[in-house]
């Protein structure tokens, strides 16, 4: 039985390159060895993908992309179809933890320099990978057909419609309508259903192909190959598989707590993941108080909204996104990790961060006289950060870089101090109700926080030197 | 890196300052209460689907849902002639609704989970007296509403107190002027009812999906510690 | 990365211990999302049981009606038809429906509960089409051999007045008839067995 097996497999090796596949991207494919925290989101973004296919998949089964049945259908899935509640709530939670992970992804490269030569490609692919995931959810969220779908896409298609010259019949063909209707649902469901998730699957093989011909940064952002064993095998290397596969578990599991928490306990995530006025269904007389689109999109629509010009706004919207794309060539430093730069680009990684975040933030609430002039603020910072960059790293004054890679503690090495840290901030006094029974085994202690924050913050401050 | 995450984690909690305008009741919402829901649904069934249909809920989701026998349902909630399977759904057509309200009174299968509890059940009990309204009320959450108080004869008839703040006059409670069948506290165990049925309405398969999610955490909880010993075993090869 | 004190037992147990657990998880998912492919309470609701009121029935008569999707055929039938019944038992493949598919209550001669009134799933046993009605004696396109009965125009299959399959032709079995009972003595459910006190 066992040789039948072994010349089974024979069989197709000797027809198929699964052998060398196998060797070139898992068991041989050596890994920088200082992954850290950051390095889980590619495959958490991998599985994110699977998850939205098969869930989408179940959806398709009973979905009825028509505009008079849509809504309903929906809410057929979540009621009448065996375990649809738990499907639907899946692919939405999915939706939006696919999100913040590629988020986190994006945010790993811009701190490790990833996408520095020779990595330019991959941040590309990357990039195209964020732009059609982008018009996959946005083609998505239509398809519920409530009222934030119907309006939502109403108002983003009619930017379209600000490009000079060709923009109304622009907004009619990609409509198919003078206004959102059935006929842009058809089109929409076809587009998110297969058109773009082929397009996303190819872009993320090529990605990833990519990602292997170069081979991986990492936290340090030193070339590995430069130092190789006499085998051929850089020193800091370590093969994917088993090391990494066995880690990148850990980080699924991790993650699925998160996942399934939400799943089970916070679905709506307080209208964030599934927004209330959603379940109105879609009328086209009557627009609700206030639009927004869902969060991951609000930074950028916080941008739009921040120029008073119609087309110079949906200008700087795509502007916003296109910058991105430049990134490798804006940054021309050496230096890849922010473990070795100079405090001026920590700094002003430090600004765009809270710029992205701030945005977001305006992006979910109406737009008063304050929240434009913040919204402007942030808009400018998002912008200089990028624009300003080939001016700025001149003056940035780097610290050498090792030629191998730093031991960092583990998270097993910071549990003492965390403990430590823990009864700096608690006092063993128990809080009690009236009665006497105990609430909480420990009380905060307030100077013992006081303490902490402060040693925090002028860890802060030191580390943006 | 770390320093800048753990800063802003602390700092995140202030963000919960957003929105409160109107102050609202609190519900008391327990979808295990079977009686309650029982209740709920009578009281729908003989106020309010008259107009308002809940077309996403068959008479067979009560029956198993909230444990009692499917006779017992046709017999004492559904109206005459349904069958188990039958939606509910309400006896006015669109025709007529938009004749007499101006507008076909929305189907409320998800209204628990548009406008929340707590807005229901102060929505509920929220109306009062205002001559020039074209239904003659008027309701404290929900301005120049569209629709009579339906549940008046229990309730009984409230007017508004005033009082002025910064030079505004504002609403600052409701007060009963002429009593219903119903004492007041009897009146809110009644809205409390309804409301509970209206959040199982909009959700049916939320009793189970919390009740399942301590066993998938569990589970998941499981295979993290497997698979750490695991990646710890083999990571002793590293350094 | 070095070999020694490498525990591969520990590794061994722990892999497995991990791929049961995994393998566990992955039955725990598949199970909602194969059973989400099962017939949802909508299907059950539509596939409810159906009353037909045979009051106005003339003799000879057949009535359709739909079954969970299916055409079912209510046939009242003449004693000269049920005389007939017993002469075709030696051209039946299965005439005392010992192979074929119906309730208790019609496991008799007649294949029903009450002789006059004949009720069948009208989808012939082969591939599914439904048979026409042809209660008339040797026509012309039938010949001379046929005594009244269903004839499938798909693939040929003869069915008796009791749908009862005849010998040589694709259909394996009798027609197939569904549960249904008497709530009056003109009204009919079809689709369940008894009256439900009856079931207690």
């Amino acid at each position: 039985m066992k040789n039948r097996l072994a010349s089974s497999t024979d069989w197709v090796l000797e027809r198929f390159p699964l052998s060398k596949f196998w060797n070139d991207h898992m068991a041989q494919y050596y890994a920088p060895k200082n992954f850290n925290f950051w390095y889980f989101f590619g495959s958490l973004a991998l599985l994110m993908l699977v998850n939205q296919i098969i869930t989408g998949i179940l959806l398709t089964m009973n979905y009825k992309p028509d505009a008079e049945l849509a809504f309903d259908s929906i809410e057929y899935i979540m009621r009448e179809v065996n375990w649809g509640w738990l499907i639907r709530y899946m692919h939405s939670t999915g939706a939006s933890a696919f999100f913040i992970i590629v988020y986190l992804h994006m945010f790993r490269g811009m701190l490790y320099g990833s996408y520095k030569h020779p990595r330019e490609l991959i941040w590309i692919f990357g990039m195209l990978i964020f732009l059609a995931l982008m018009a996959e959810s946005f083609m998505g969220y239509l398809l519920p057909w409530g009222q934030m779908s119907y309006w939502g896409a109403q108002v983003i298609i009619s930017l379209f419609s600000a490009i000079p010259v060709i923009g109304d019949d622009l907004s009619l063909w990609i409509r198919g309508d003078y206004v959102v209707s059935d006929a842009t649902l058809n089109r929409f469901f076809a587009f998110h259903v297969i058109a773009i998730p082929l397009v996303l699957v190819f872009l993320v093989i090529f990605h990833i192909i990519a990602l292997h011909e170069v081979g991986s940064n990492n936290p340090d952002g030193i070339n590995i190959k430069e130092s190789k064993d006499p085998w051929g095998v850089p020193i800091d290397g370590i093969a994917f598989h088993p090391y990494y596969t066995v880690k990148d578990i850990v980080g699924v599991a991790v993650f699925l707590l998160f996942f399934a928490t939400v799943i089970f306990y916070l679905p709506e995530m307080g209208g964030y993941f599934l927004e209330h006025a959603n379940f109105i269904p879609a009328d086209p007389l009557k627009t609700p108080e206030h639009i927004a689109p869902v969060w991951y999109f609000t930074p950028f629509y916080a941008i739009l909204r921040a120029v008073p010009d119609k087309f110079a706004g949906v200008i700087a919207m795509g502007g916003s996104i296109f910058v991105l794309f430049l990134l490798p060539w804006l940054d021309s430093g050496k230096v890849r990790s922010i473990r070795y730069r100079g405090g001026i680009y920590k700094k002003a990684l430090l600004l765009f961060v809270i710029s992205f975040i701030g945005l977001g933030y305006l992006g979910t609430q109406p737009a008063t006289h304050i929240a434009v002039i913040f919204a402007r603020i942030f808009t400018a910072i998002y912008f200089g950060f990028f624009l300003l960059m080939p001016i700025y790293i001149r003056w940035e004054k780097t610290k050498p870089v090792p030629l191998r890679l730093t031991e960092q503690p583990s998270l097993e090495d910071r549990i003492p101090d965390l403990i430590a840290t823990f009864d700096e901030v608690t006092l063993k006094e128990p809080i009690k109700t009236k009665s006497g029974t105990t609430l909480l085994p420990r009380r905060l202690n307030v100077k013992g926080l006081l303490n902490v924050m402060i040693r925090l913050l002028k860890k802060l401050k030191n580390s943006l030197d | 890196m770390k320093n800048l995450i753990y800063t802003l984690l602390f700092l995140f909690p202030l963000g919960a300052f957003a929105a409160g305008d109107i102050k609202l009741d609190e519900a008391s919402i327990d979808l295990t209460d079977n009686a309650s829901l029982q209740r709920g649904a009578k009281y729908f069934v003989d106020y309010c689907l008259g107009c308002h249909s809940v077309k996403h809920i068959r008479y067979l989701n009560i029956a198993r849902d909230f444990k009692i026998d499917n006779d017992a349902v046709l017999e004492n909630i559904a109206p005459e002639n349904a069958i188990i399977y039958d939606k509910m759904l309400s006896a006015m057509n669109a025709h007529d609704a938009t004749k007499w309200f101006g507008t076909k009174p929305p189907d409320l299968s998800l209204i628990a989970r548009v406008r929340g509890a707590d807005w229901l059940y102060s929505y509920l009990r929220g109306f009062y007296i205002e001559e020039k309204a074209p239904m003659g009320v008027n309701n404290t959450v929900f301005k120049d509403v569209a629709m009579p108080n339906m549940l008046w004869q229990l309730q009984g008839l409230q007017k508004p107190v005033y009082k002025m703040e910064s030079g505004q006059k504002f609403i600052s409670k409701l007060k009963l002027t002429e009593p219903g069948q119903l004492s007041p506290e009897k009146f809110d165990l009644l809205v409390n009812d309804l409301v509970n049925f209206l959040v199982y309405v909009g959700e049916p398969h939320q009793l189970e999906r919390i009740r399942m999610g301590k066993y998938v955490l569990l589970f998941i909880l499981m295979f993290l510690i497997v698979a750490y010993l695991l990646k710890r075993e083999y990571w002793k090869d590293i350094h | 990365m070095n070999d020694e004190g490498v525990d591969k037992s520990k590794r061994q147990f722990l892999t497995s211990a991990l791929t049961v657990v995994g393998a566990v998880g992955t039955g725990y998912l598949a199970v909602p999302f194969l059973a989400q492919m099962q017939p949802s309470v909508k299907t059950e609701a539509a596939g409810a049981p159906v009353e037909v009121d045979i009051s106005k029935m003339e003799p000879g008569q057949l009535l359709r009606v739909e079954w969970r999707g299916k055409p079912v055929w209510i046939l009242n039938r003449t004693k000269e038809v049920l005389a007939t019944l017993a002469t075709l038992d030696d051209k039946l493949r299965d005439p005392n429906s010992v192979e074929s598919i119906q309730p208790e209550a019609s496991t008799n001669p007649y294949r029903s509960i009450k002789p006059e009134l004949f009720i069948a799933v009208g989808l012939c046993t082969h591939l599914g089409c439904s048979p026409t009605f042809r209660p008339e004696i040797a026509p012309n396109d039938l010949g001379p051999d046929w005594k009244g009965g269903f004839f499938c125009p798909c693939h040929g299959s003869w069915f008796d007045l009791a749908g009862r399959v005849y010998r040589g032709v694709p259909a394996p079995t009798n027609l197939v008839v569904p549960p249904y009972y008497y709530i009056t003595d003109t009204l009919i459910k079809i689709g369940e067995d008894t009256t439900p006190e009856a079931n207690a």
